[in-house]
């Protein structure tokens, strides 16, 4: 048996779960960003700094190669979302983009001698990645729950109705709860991922005194969230494919899909243990639990909107054109093909962990970053 | 469509793939050149060539950071320019773009981090195996890609389905084998070899010139030139098979290549000329104020044939029956029949009407393959620009010959005699660096420009492939584009040559 004899919808469903799954890396793989903000805070003097640098230095082509991936099989799988919110919500995702691409250079170019725009600069470029970037994309993924202002011509080509293509989805305030409530989780996974990899009493101390800090800010913001989203109406799909407005919908699916459930609870578990073992234990372990925890998380808040019936990418402005995973999906061969295709992402984690390992087994000490025969960024 | 939202989208996109290209030719060739030097110092343990690898590779670096960063935006610019493309054929298109992502990025993105930062972390079996993998991996995001662009300029492995609006893939080995994917595929690393092969050389002659690490530089140019002569044969062969198949599957292109209005067999290539401004489809003015011809050759570039027969641009245009082609009139009746019969099956579908359904349906698939043609204004739109197609083709041509003389005679100078006295050569080398890239635009220039005014040839041209957006936004967004790049791009040459400056001795 192949993938070829499944039926469309369990290849949607397949294909829903590999969007989730890589969501949560890709929220996971924020620590790097999470990092970049605390580099200041953290650090007491230059040699300090570089080590923060580079401990995340090394780890962010892997976020940044995961939202390349994300688009990629977004449009492969669904490409009527690609197709339509790329083009559509234009704005948003250009902004996004843009606060990607100066992360990628800063890294390499920060200490060059001669690199032009100078240090300052290119840290600048981190901080704006690190809370720009990442809010904008909680925001983003906010209004899988809002709605977005779209219509679908006959031919299912896009026509946004806002002139502002999608930075509109700024002046909902509730779309800012996950935007800061990812911000400062990608502090705390970041804080956690110092502590774990650099061998560094004071900048341990400080990782845990901000980890404090950010935790109650994204409490705070994440069950403001949850609160909003379980108690909304939510867009339902019957099952003739009419979309239409249901009280607490988000809510229901937990407590009709109690797998879902259980894994959002488990992540939540996960990420609240990792902080409280890093905090009060002083255990250095806990960006492993917590970052599974985060995926865990993640990935169920995905899982939520895309399956039971819901349409994930709801449009306000048309309640019929909104994206569901069976009527943006791509073809059947299309998905046996990427199917076969993906047989090779345990083949990819597993030498990126091997990888990863053999890298982060010699943690980050102050004599390394200063030996002269060092590769620093 | 609005036309100042095609062009600025258009804009947009040549702008960014163009810095992106800038970036790929070195990554694509240098990660070779640094593999193969870094097996020479694991097989002999000398030091040299660990400097040597250490100094290649750093400026390896500083052009994979930003070759990344441009690469981001291409692809989301597929969605955000081009959304009514992106449904239109996403089915197919989207699914190169994916398994590049799964198989080549992130081979090339998780052993980047090891073999820099893994010399002492690492053995040095797994950090040459590191190194090799970086090389393998970036050859493959160029393969995925590429047959993403193959399959644009030749459609294969697809049906058109009338329900959902779009093409849908029932072939991928079609589309992945599809011959000119191949060529393109070839041809295209081919020419980031010599792009990176003229680097190598062109850095060390500049440390030749100012008499500095005269050993390290003598080695690096023995191997970038051998490294860069087999390419520059390899480049040959496979520009050749590009332009055969150009022949093949877009004769427009190939005519506007060649400048060449009147069919003919026999024909000939003009390997130096100047096109006559006056000259249009429909007057006699003769199409070059000056020409160099070679006869035959482009019949045998063509058609691998001399004898065969090239059709021009007035031919595909009007058409010629004597040659069976058909004009573009014709098509475009075609055309406008099947955009036709696709609007009364939706309608017969929503009325239920089966029989009707069926009838629109078979009317359809008669003239799919020229479905495009039915949002042609007039037949002389299917013409792309002809004067940067051709310039642009003779530049890279003739700078294919030149590289390939280089190449030899700088291999012939280091090997048997000593370049270090020649310093004719050695300018000629450093000043060939730019060079390549203008050669390696120029290619996708003809490629892209040449491909006008189809997104998809035959199928969808860019007016309605375009995202519905109003076009100050893309004004917008084309000059922060072209304002951040290029501030990215002054300091990625300026960072590259502070590091030459200082040299394989100085910082890494
Ligand atoms: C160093 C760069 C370089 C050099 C010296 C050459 N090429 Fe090239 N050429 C490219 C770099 C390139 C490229 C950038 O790789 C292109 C753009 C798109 C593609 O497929 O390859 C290309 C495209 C391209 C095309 C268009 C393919 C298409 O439209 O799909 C043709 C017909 C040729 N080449 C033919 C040649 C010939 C006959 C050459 C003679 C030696 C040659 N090229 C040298
Ligand atoms: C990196 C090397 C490339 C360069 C330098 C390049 C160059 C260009 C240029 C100059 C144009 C504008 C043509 C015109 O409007 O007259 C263009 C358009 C375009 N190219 Fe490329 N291209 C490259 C690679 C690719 C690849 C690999 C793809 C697809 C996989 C692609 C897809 C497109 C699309 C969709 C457009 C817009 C539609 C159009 O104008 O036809 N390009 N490119
Ligand atoms: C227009 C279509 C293109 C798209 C959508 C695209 C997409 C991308 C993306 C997303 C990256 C970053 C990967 C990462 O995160 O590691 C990238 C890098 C890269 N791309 Fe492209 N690319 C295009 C054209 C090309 C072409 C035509 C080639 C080669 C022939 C190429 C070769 C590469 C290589 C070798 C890299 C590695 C990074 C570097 O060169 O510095 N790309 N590309």
């Amino acid at each position: 048996m192949g993938f070829g004899d499944l039926e469309l919808l369990t290849l949607q469903q397949y294909w829903w779960i590999i969007i989730s799954l890589l969501g949560g890396l890709f929220v996971f793989m924020m620590f790097v960003q999470g990092g970049q903000t605390l580099i200041d805070k953290l650090s007491a003097n230059e040699t300090e700094k570089t080590m923060l640098i580079n401990a995340i230095g090394r780890k962010w082509e892997l976020g940044f190669t995961t939202l390349v991936l994300f688009g990629g099989a977004l449009f492969a799988a669904f490409p009527l979302f690609y197709a339509t919110s790329f083009g559509g919500a234009y704005w948003v995702w250009l902004a996004i983009l843009f606060c990607f691409i100066i992360q990628a250079v800063s890294y390499e170019y920060r200490t060059k001698p001669d690199n032009f725009l100078g240090q300052k600069v290119y840290e600048f470029f981190l901080k704006v990645n690190g809370y720009l970037g990442v809010f904008l994309l909680g925001v983003a993924i906010s209004t899988f729950f809002s709605g977005a202002e779209f219509k679908l011509t006959t031919h299912n080509f896009v026509e946004w109705q806002n002139p502002l293509r999608g930075l509109e989805a700024l002046f909902e305030i509730k779309n800012y709860l996950l935007g800061f409530a990812l911000v400062f989780l990608a502090r705390i996974s970041g804080a956690l991922y110092f502590i774990s990899s650099i061998e560094h009493d004071m900048i341990k101390d400080r990782a845990v005194k901000s980890i404090r800090v950010d935790m109650v800010m994204f409490l705070a913001f994440f069950l403001s969230f949850m609160g909003w989203m379980l108690t909304k109406d939510g867009f339902s799909v019957d099952a003739s494919g009419v979309v239409f407005m249901q009280e607490q919908k988000y809510l229901l699916n937990f407590l009709e899909m109690p797998l879902v459930l259980g894994i959002f609870l488990a992540g939540v578990l996960m990420v609240v243990g990792a902080v409280y073992m890093a905090v009060v234990h002083k255990k250095t372990c806990c960006i492993k639990t917590g970052g599974v925890g985060i995926v865990l998380t993640v990935m169920a808040i995905l899982l939520n909107v895309g399956f039971n019936g819901t349409a994930y990418y709801p449009s306000v402005s048309d309640l019929q054109n909104s994206l569901t995973i069976t009527n943006s999906s791509g073809s059947h061969y299309t998905l046996v093909a990427m199917s076969y295709a993906s047989l090779m992402v345990p083949f990819v984690l597993g030498y990126i962990a091997l990888a990863w390992y053999s890298m982060d087994r010699v943690k980050i000490t102050k004599e390394e970053i200063e030996s002269p025969d060092a590769h620093n960024y | 469509m609005e036309d100042a939202v095609v062009d600025w989208s258009r804009a947009q996109f040549a702008l960014t793939a163009i810095y992106h290209f800038l970036f790929v030719p070195l990554t694509l060739g240098l990660g070779f050149i640094v593999a193969i030097i870094e097996t020479i110092y694991v097989k002999t343990g000398d030091a040299i060539y660990k400097k040597m690898t250490k100094f290649w590779m750093t400026l390896f670096a500083i052009n994979f950071a930003i070759g990344v960063a441009t690469g981001l935006i291409m692809e989301f610019e597929f969605g955000t320019n081009w959304a009514n493309y992106s449904w239109f054929v996403g089915d197919i298109f989207g699914a190169p773009l994916a398994v590049e992502g799964i198989l080549a990025f992130f081979m090339e993105s998780t052993f980047f981090a090891v073999m820099f930062f893994g010399w002492d972390k690492v053995g040095k079996k797994f950090h040459l195996l590191s190194t090799w993998l970086v090389a393998i991996g970036s050859n493959l995001s160029a393969l995925w890609i590429l047959v993403a662009n193959g399959w644009m300029q030749y459609p294969v492995g697809m049906e058109f389905n009338p329900d959902s609006v779009r093409n849908e893939m029932v072939n991928f080995w079609e589309v992945l084998f599809s011959p000119v994917a191949v060529s393109k595929f070839l041809h295209t690393i081919g020419s980031g070899y010599v792009v990176s092969a003229l680097f190598v050389i062109g850095v060390s002659s500049w440390y030749l010139l100012k008499g500095r690490e005269v050993e390290f530089a003598k080695r690096s140019i023995i191997v970038g030139a051998t490294f860069g002569f087999i390419a520059s044969l390899f480049l040959t062969l496979s520009g050749d098979e590009s332009a055969h198949q150009v022949a093949l599957k877009q004769p427009v292109k190939l005519a506007a290549m060649e400048g060449l209005y009147e069919g003919k067999s026999e024909a000939g290539i003009v390997g130096l000329g100047v096109l006559n401004p006056k000259k249009t489809l429909t007057n006699d003015e003769h199409p070059y104020l000056f020409e160099l011809e070679m006869p035959y050759a482009l019949s045998l570039l063509g058609y691998h044939d001399i004898h065969a027969y090239v059709p021009g641009l007035k031919d595909l245009v009007y058409g010629n029956k004597e040659q069976n082609i058909m004009s573009v009139e014709e098509k475009m009746q075609k055309g406008a029949l099947a955009v036709k019969s696709l609007e009364e099956y939706k309608e017969a579908k929503k009325a239920q009407d089966e029989q009707k359904a069926q009838d629109a349906r078979k009317m359809l698939d008669e003239n799919m393959a020229y479905f495009g043609y039915g949002h042609i204004k007039k037949a002389e739109d299917v013409v792309p620009p002809i004067a940067i197609t051709f310039y642009a083709f003779h530049v890279m041509v003739l700078l294919g010959g030149w590289f390939l003389t280089l190449f030899g005679v700088v291999l012939f100078l280091a090997t048997k005699k000593d370049i270090t006295k020649n310093r004719v050569v050695l300018k000629a080398a450093l000043f060939s660096i730019p060079l390549g890239y203008i050669a390696a635009e120029a290619g996708w220039i003809v490629a892209e420009v040449g491909r006008q005014p189809w997104a998809i040839q035959d199928l969808m041209p860019v007016g309605v492939a375009a995202t519905k957006i109003a076009s100050t936004n893309i004004m917008i967004s084309f000059w922060m584009f072209a304002f951040l790049f290029t501030l990215l791009l002054i300091a990625e040459i300026k960072i590259m040559t502070k590091q030459i400056k200082i040299g394989p001795d100085g910082g890494h």
